[in-house]
């Protein structure tokens, strides 16, 4: 049909830039999901060339087509399934080899036109690779494009070759893998059983079927009539008497060792190699941020260096975006003036009021510290943290990418639960997934630099990203305890393999990063505090200004949990904070100096003098002020994340887990740091 | 001399001649680039003496050392 778009699946290895071309290629027109009945997320987006419509179908990025995991299995049943016209392939032009890998064995399996795309060939230069890339389109049989996607390079002649590659007629690929002498016999035996069911894919499936026909049958069986299905298990049968000896473990090396020397051939044909600057310059920075005398404390200084720039650069902007926001508070309460004076006050003082504050709070240091972590990512400097800290976690029994996902978590918790899906093996992830609010999320981290500054460092900018660092480093060592304690207990069972690539240290994209990071995190600040901040001002406002009996709700609710609260070196109206401040870790410092204030309302602009003389004519101490610093670094996570965490764990039993840790291990640290206090006469 | 990976010293190249491991973890390992015939060089160490950074293949694969454990290697 002519008008209808043009289907392409768009295959490659991960990290290999796939997803700039697929950005590069489809801009905005892109459509977001999940495949079906599966968690691994799927990407179409529309393209136009020449007047032709075109839809790509981004495939979870592999290593290879065996089905070892779930992004396996879809890309292999993806290309069985025909629904695309061609097939992209993307390979990493710094790691020719190993992309051949997927190369070959997606030409393999697609009887369809293909088209292999070359990526990041600005990085190879850099690496002092040169490819000849006509060659290798010679030796493949299919066109081969070289581009530079992140720079625009090559994009142009990627459509135009996509487009031919729609316009070609479907033929026998003159590339063929030579697999040794009794593979071949042993296929040439069960072809003819396929080919009424497999057609032009008949070697491929016969390949698949000598590999392993059990996953075959429970993929295919059902389709196959009952005749058909016998004559295959009969070809089997005789094929393996063909193999012979050559079964399994010999059988899989076999057909592996086939295709890698075929790419071992294609690569020594077309590429050469030298040993540049960049790749010494690449092992010194390794040597330099992961030996056993640097590596620890370049890591502290690079997280500290980026709390400090957080704190301090959070500090004036706060300033400004308070004062603006709250000199529009007069104006808002003249034009509400119609409605009555309890309303009024409660939408401006209430949820005016939180709106503004929690706004000037949170954005500037989120605006600061996710791009510059971005930036951290962008060099490749996170896969480093993983390997220093490997041994950790897994004398911890845990597994070597938690750290990363500490890391996300240190975003945002949500994003550090879903970004456990790095972590294949179910019981290091549940273990990660639990321990993940451990860490404090962005949202926490104005709450924590406001008591550091007012209790801990006299106000000095330093001494509270200090606190701020060291609080990390704490968060990081109960991590490990309790992911410890949950391998020993709850989660008992092996360490899996870990293995992690180092990729080679990239230029970060400076300006883009900035940009799409700042936009970005502006947007979801803003988001929330106006479907969480908002509601809940206006709540603690009504909490706090409706009476029953003779004292207010609010403080009803702080008299009852007050004796906990005090047993935790807490008090009632902290819990309560804490209680409410559920939806969002942002507002529970507002909703405690809401419910401290007389008014029932927060107080506008206070310094910190004024908000440490309020802290203290409410009973606090030094004490007070540490363990509301233990408690919110370690409590039950925020609605976002437990939502996150159900729907990851798809388990109601491990969701109240997830829970309940996290806000048990705050509890036992906080009666401790009270207990040696008090002991301790603090 | 035969041994395996994870007795490799820094610095040093040797050839992968054969993989302990079964099944899965095999594949793994082969798509990794642990291929057997392929050339290893043990690059780096973390502070913990575990894991090692591997480059193989034109990659740089970092493995526990019970992992290289299963990995067969001559040295060069």
């Amino acid at each position: 049909m002519p008008n209808e778009a043009h289907i392409i699946a768009l295959a490659g290895n991960p990290n290999v830039g796939k997803s700039t071309v697929f950005n590069a290629l489809t801009g905005l027109r892109q459509h977001t999901g999940n495949w079906p009945g599966k968690t691994v997320a799927a990407a179409r987006g529309d393209l136009t060339y020449g007047g032709e419509r075109f839809t790509l179908v981004d495939l979870p990025g592999t290593y290879s087509l065996f089905p070892n995991s779930a992004e396996e299995e879809i890309a292999r049943d993806y290309l069985c399934s025909g629904e695309a016209e061609a097939v992209l392939i993307l390979a990493d032009a710094t790691c020719l080899e190993r992309s051949l890998n997927l190369v070959l064995q997606t030409l393999e399996a697609a009887d369809v036109p293909a088209v292999v795309c070359v990526n990041l060939l600005d990085e190879a230069a850099k690496k002092g690779i040169v490819l000849d890339l006509p060659a290798l389109s010679r030796a493949l049989g299919v066109p081969v494009v070289g581009t530079s996607a992140s720079r625009g390079e090559g994009l142009d002649e990627l459509r135009a070759a996509l487009a031919a590659a729609v316009r070609e007629k479907p033929r026998r690929r003159e590339l063929a893998i030579e697999y040794p002498r009794a593979v071949e016999r042993a296929v040439r035996v069960l072809e003819p059983a396929l080919a009424p069911f497999a057609r032009e894919r008949s070697r491929f499936y016969a390949l698949r079927l000598l590999e392993d026909d059990a996953l075959f049958f429970a993929r295919f069986g059902a389709e196959l009539p009952a005749l058909a299905a016998e004559r295959i298990r009969d070809g089997c049968a005789r094929a393996r008497a063909e193999l012979g000896e050559l079964t399994g473990d010999a059988l899989r090396d076999a057909l592996v060792g086939a295709l890698s020397d075929r790419a071992t051939a294609l690569v020594r044909l077309c590429e050469q190699r030298d040993e540049t600057a960049a790749q010494r310059r690449d092992r010194r920075l390794d040597r330099l941020l992961t030996s056993r005398a640097t590596g620890i404390p370049v890591m502290l200084a690079l997280f500290g260096a980026i709390l400090w720039l957080t704190v301090e650069g959070a500090n004036v902007p706060s300033q400004l975006l308070s004062r603006a926001l709250f000199s529009a508070q007069e104006p808002l309460r003249g034009l509400l003036a119609f409605l009555p004076p309890f309303w009024s006050g409660a939408l401006v003082d209430g949820m005016y009021r939180t709106l503004a504050w929690v706004v000037s709070v949170m954005l500037p240091p989120m605006a600061i510290f996710f791009p510059l972590f971005t930036l951290l990512e962008d060099v490749g400097y996170l896969p480093r943290v993983a390997f220093v800290l490997d041994r950790c976690f897994a004398r911890a029994g845990a597994h070597g990418r938690q750290s990363l996902t500490m890391c996300m978590g240190l975003g945002c918790n949500a994003c550090g639960v879903t970004g456990c899906r790095i972590i294949d093996s179910p019981r290091e992830r549940l273990i990660a997934m639990l321990t993940n609010s451990l860490v404090p999320c962005n949202g926490r981290f104005p709450l924590l630099i406001t008591l550091l500054s007012v209790f801990f460092s006299g106000g000095a900018m330093l001494g509270a990203s200090a606190g701020l660092l060291a609080a990390l480093v704490l968060s990081v060592c109960v991590t490990l305890l309790v992911s410890r304690l949950l391998s020993v207990t709850l989660l008992r069972g092996e360490s899996s393999a870990f293995s992690l690539e180092l990729p080679p240290y990239r230029r970060p994209r400076v300006g883009q990063v900035l940009v799409r990071s700042l936009l970005d995190r502006t947007v979801f600040v803003l988001g929330r505090a106006v479907t969480v901040a908002a509601p809940a001002g206006l709540l603690i406002y009504l909490l706090g200004n409706c009476t029953v009996g003779d004292t207010t709700l609010l403080a009803h609710g702080a008299a009852a949990l007050d004796p906990l609260g005090r047993a935790l070196g807490l008090d009632g109206m902290i819990l309560l904070a804490f209680l409410l401040g559920f939806p969002a870790n942002e507002i529970v410092l507002p909703i405690l100096l809401m419910g401290y204030s007389s008014a029932g309302t927060l107080v506008d602009g206070a310094s910190l003098a004024e908000l440490r003389a309020m802290l203290l004519a409410n009973g606090w101490t030094g004490t007070t002020a540490l363990c509301m610093l233990l408690f919110s670094l370690f409590h039950f996570p925020c609605g976002t994340t437990t939502l996150t965490l159900a729907r990851e764990s798809k388990s109601l039993k491990w969701t109240l887990v997830g829970v309940i840790l996290p806000t048990a291990v705050g509890m036992t640290v906080c009666f401790a740091a009270h207990l040696a206090a008090t002991w301790l006469k603090i | 001399m035969q041994m395996t990976l994870d007795a490799l010293p820094v610095g040093a190249l040797a050839v992968v001649t054969a993989l302990r491991s079964t099944g899965a973890q095999r594949r793994r390992m082969l798509d990794l680039g642990f291929v057997p015939g392929s050339r290893v060089r043990a690059l780096h160490v973390s502070p913990w003496s575990d894991p090692v950074a591997y480059g193989v293949r034109g990659a740089v694969i970092a493995l526990r050392r019970e992992d290289a454990g299963g990995v067969q290697i001559e040295m060069l």
